[in-house]
């Protein structure tokens, strides 16, 4: 790998074997966010709740800023000179981005953070000893720390016979996030490795992305090119690893698609489409 | 004015008196002794049931949350790891530059390194989530062949404290081997058998004193670069981040700036403490004291000048998030902090400047003591402000820690006081034979040469003379 590749090309870095990286990715699973689409309704956070097993922390601890939703809706209010009815506001998804080259996993102490295959940062709990470190290194703030142990407070009998089978617990003391359904992503792939076939796009939905009532999540294989996500990605000039022009550089209103903090070069995997609006 | 060059010891000062003193200041603790020692150890107990606390609940008691993940703990981990460097400072630097006042003060110096290093040890401890697997940090042999993660710069710290911990450590011990002979010569009982065993047979033989003299000038040499880089790593933690206000350029040398500065004034803090409870006069005396305050005034720049390029270089570098958060540090909810920590750090070392205060033991133990307020607000402004405000502004969060958290950190002084004070007891706190060196040499460029030939320079310095000058 040359200089040149780690200073100007560093997620590349990432990108496989034969381009002198680590890693041959299977997929790389991204999305795009429509917040034109998002009503912010809190659906997709709920959904997440349910599929992820999270803690329900209370109020108390909620303010505190303990809580553990790993989709949050982040709301903006628009026009400061407004009182809250007539005030509108803007609402943004945020997630585990996913980072192509993740600030995350080159500071965790014991690797507990890694690249999976799929181009996902994956948590592998119990390898976290709970260092922190990789949620102070992470712009977009996405890492839950699990401060205390809720499985008692946050189902009590019998509601953790609700809990999803298919993934853990998490206890006190370790930190989680968003895997974008990791679990769903495992089913779907042994259900095509047995039936022999590679995995269609729209096989994989994660929670939040199923639940939302006006489809503003589209999530998909940026690696096969028919997909869905690949297209959106495509036509809003968005390309992974590459460092984007903002949209002013651009000087295409149709080009709506950005990645939060591109200016960093974490290369995320998610693109937001920018809310078009008449009044701003 | 007139200047009247003041001697920074009495050399006509007996060798017998140099042991007396000091084997005297390890026997018959004065009631303030116990008390002292009573209050650290409540202190400490304090800090366990918090402790207690935390680790049963969880890491929430201590008020932390998602964009404060770091708090109280990291910033008294750097404070502590900062404190450890001027004993290294006081011990190896001066010894290589041949600054030989440092002699009657380095002892305790180097004593308060390994304390406040044994004391910031604890705190990356206190302050993982499963402390029960600490040891995953380092490369123990697993036959699942699972290693740690270099690239993280809390590896690095692993290795950087165990290293210098343990090289301290050593230096300390080193150096007191002389000394542990002459009090296993004067002692009785339990005492006799500890030093009989630590003083290693030491007799004080022309081919000790060869042997000695070099390894404790090759522990210098090695000290130095290690003392150094451990702060330059600890400094990694913030600086390898990507955060604003982070990872900035400048900070290893500012970090080691700063460890040396709150070092210096903890020094200075003990200094007055061992001088005024052990009647040091002698040794501990105002030209030394002087001494030491210029140097702090020194090093109070260079930490005064590191600060000025960090704001210099983020203010003209118009990085947004970067430049946002030095606004808001000076204006906004933690504005108090910064001020005071600025005074603390910048203005108030002026006071070294003035020869009447330097002297003036009461203001001097004062003014060490803001100092190193200073200092730890320092380290506290470089790990809150930097969480309640990255880039992005919907996890934007001022946060003060619990009573938990404040309980541990208050512990930790009262550990700290609780090793040192236990020390001072048990192993002399003045260096005996440095100072006995030291009176010799006065008396040599005094020119009384009945003492050595002072033309023959080749020959070795006999043994009688406590080791003379390698």
């Amino acid at each position: 790998m040359s200089l040149d590749n780690i200073l100007n090309h560093w997620s590349d870095y990432r990108k496989g074997a034969e381009e002198g990286g680590h890693h041959d990715y299977e997929h790389r699973w991204a999305m795009a966010i429509n917040l034109d689409l998002c009503i912010g309704c809190n659906a997709c956070s709920t959904a997440c709740y349910a599929e992820n097993n999270l803690a329900v922390v209370g109020k108390e601890r909620f303010e505190k800023g303990q809580a553990m939703h790993w989709m949050r809706i982040e709301r903006y209010w628009d026009q400061q000179e407004l009182e809250h009815p007539e005030q509108g506001a803007s609402f943004l998804p945020m997630m585990c981005q996913q980072c192509g080259a993740a600030t995350c996993e080159p500071v965790c102490p014991v690797a507990a953070t890694y690249h999976t295959p799929d181009g996902l940062n994956a948590q592998v709990y119990n390898r976290c000893i709970g260092s922190r470190y990789c949620s102070n290194n992470c712009p977009f703030r996405v890492r839950y720390f699990n401060f205390y142990s809720y499985y008692e407070s946050s189902w009590p009998e019998p509601m953790e016979q609700q809990l999803n089978p298919d993934i853990s617990v998490r206890d006190k003391g370790v930190m989680e996030k968003c895997t974008f359904c990791m679990q769903r992503i495992r089913s779907v792939k042994d259900k095509a490795f047995m039936e022999d076939r590679p995995v269609q796009d729209g096989e994989m939905v994660p929670a939040c992305a199923q639940s939302c009532p006006t489809s503003a999540i589209v999530f998909g294989d940026t690696m096969d090119e028919s997909s869905m996500v690949s297209k959106l990605w495509k036509k809003h000039q968005v390309e992974r690893g590459v460092y984007q022009k903002t949209k002013l550089a651009k000087k295409d209103a149709d080009l709506r698609g950005y990645r939060i903090f591109e200016e960093l070069n974490v290369d995320p995997s998610v693109m937001y489409l920018e809310r078009v609006r008449e009044d701003i | 004015m007139t200047m009247v060059t003041e001697k920074d010891i009495n050399e006509q000062i007996a060798w017998a008196k140099i042991n007396t003193d000091v084997l005297k200041s390890m026997e018959n603790p004065r009631p303030a002794y116990w008390v002292t020692l009573a209050v650290c150890i409540a202190m400490v107990s304090t800090a366990v049931v918090a402790e207690y606390i935390q680790y049963t609940v969880g890491m929430g008691t201590a008020n932390l949350n998602n964009p404060h993940m770091w708090d109280m703990y990291i910033a008294a981990f750097v404070f502590w790891i900062g404190m450890s460097h001027s004993g290294t400072l006081l011990s190896a630097i001066l010894h290589l530059i041949h600054a030989d006042w440092r002699k009657p003060i380095y002892r305790f110096a180097e004593a308060m390194t390994t304390f406040s290093l044994l004391t910031a040890g604890i705190f990356p401890m206190i302050h993982l989530g499963r402390v029960w697997n600490l040891y995953w940090v380092l490369p123990y042999v697993s036959d699942r062949g699972i290693w740690p993660n270099f690239r993280s710069p809390l590896v690095w710290d692993a290795f950087a404290i165990t290293t210098y911990l343990t090289a301290s450590m050593l230096f300390l011990f080193v150096g007191m081997i002389p000394d542990l002979a002459i009090c296993r010569d004067n002692t009785t009982g339990w005492r006799k058998k500890l030093y009989g065993i630590l003083a290693l047979g030491w007799v004080g033989s022309d081919r000790q004193w060869r042997h000695f003299r070099k390894i404790y000038l090759l522990m210098a040499c090695f000290l130095i670069p290690l003392a150094v880089s451990v702060h330059s790593i600890v400094s990694a933690d913030f600086a390898m981040s990507i955060m604003p206000g982070w990872h900035i350029t400048s900070f290893p040398p500012y970090f080691v700036a700063g460890a040396l500065y709150s070092g210096c004034a903890a020094i200075i803090t003990l200094f007055i403490l061992l001088r005024y409870f052990f009647r040091f006069e002698d040794y501990m005396t105002l030209p030394i004291m002087e001494k030491t305050a210029k140097l702090t005034f020194a090093i109070a720049m260079v930490w005064t000048y590191l600060n000025l390029i960090e704001f210099a270089s983020v203010w003209y570098g118009h990085d947004v998030y970067n430049k946002e958060l030095l606004i808001a540090k000076a204006t906004g909810a933690y504005a108090w902090i910064f001020w005071t920590m600025l005074f603390c750090g910048s203005v108030l070392p002026f006071a070294l400047a003035f020869r009447k205060l330097r002297r003036h033991m009461p203001t001097m133990f004062v003014v060490s003591l803001f100092l190193n307020l200073g200092m730890f607000f320092e380290r506290w402004m470089i790990v809150a402000p930097t969480l309640s405000m990255s880039q992005e502004p919907h996890q934007w969060d001022i946060m003060y820690g619990s009573i938990v958290e404040w309980a541990i950190v208050f512990g930790s002084f009262g550990w700290f006081g609780m090793l040192f004070l236990i020390f001072v007891k048990v192993f002399p706190s003045v260096s005996m034979y440095e100072v006995k060196e030291m009176v010799f040499h006065r008396k040599r460029s005094a020119g009384e040469e009945d003492l050595v030939r002072m033309t023959d320079h080749a020959k070795p310095v006999t043994q009688t003379t406590g080791g003379g000058s390698a």
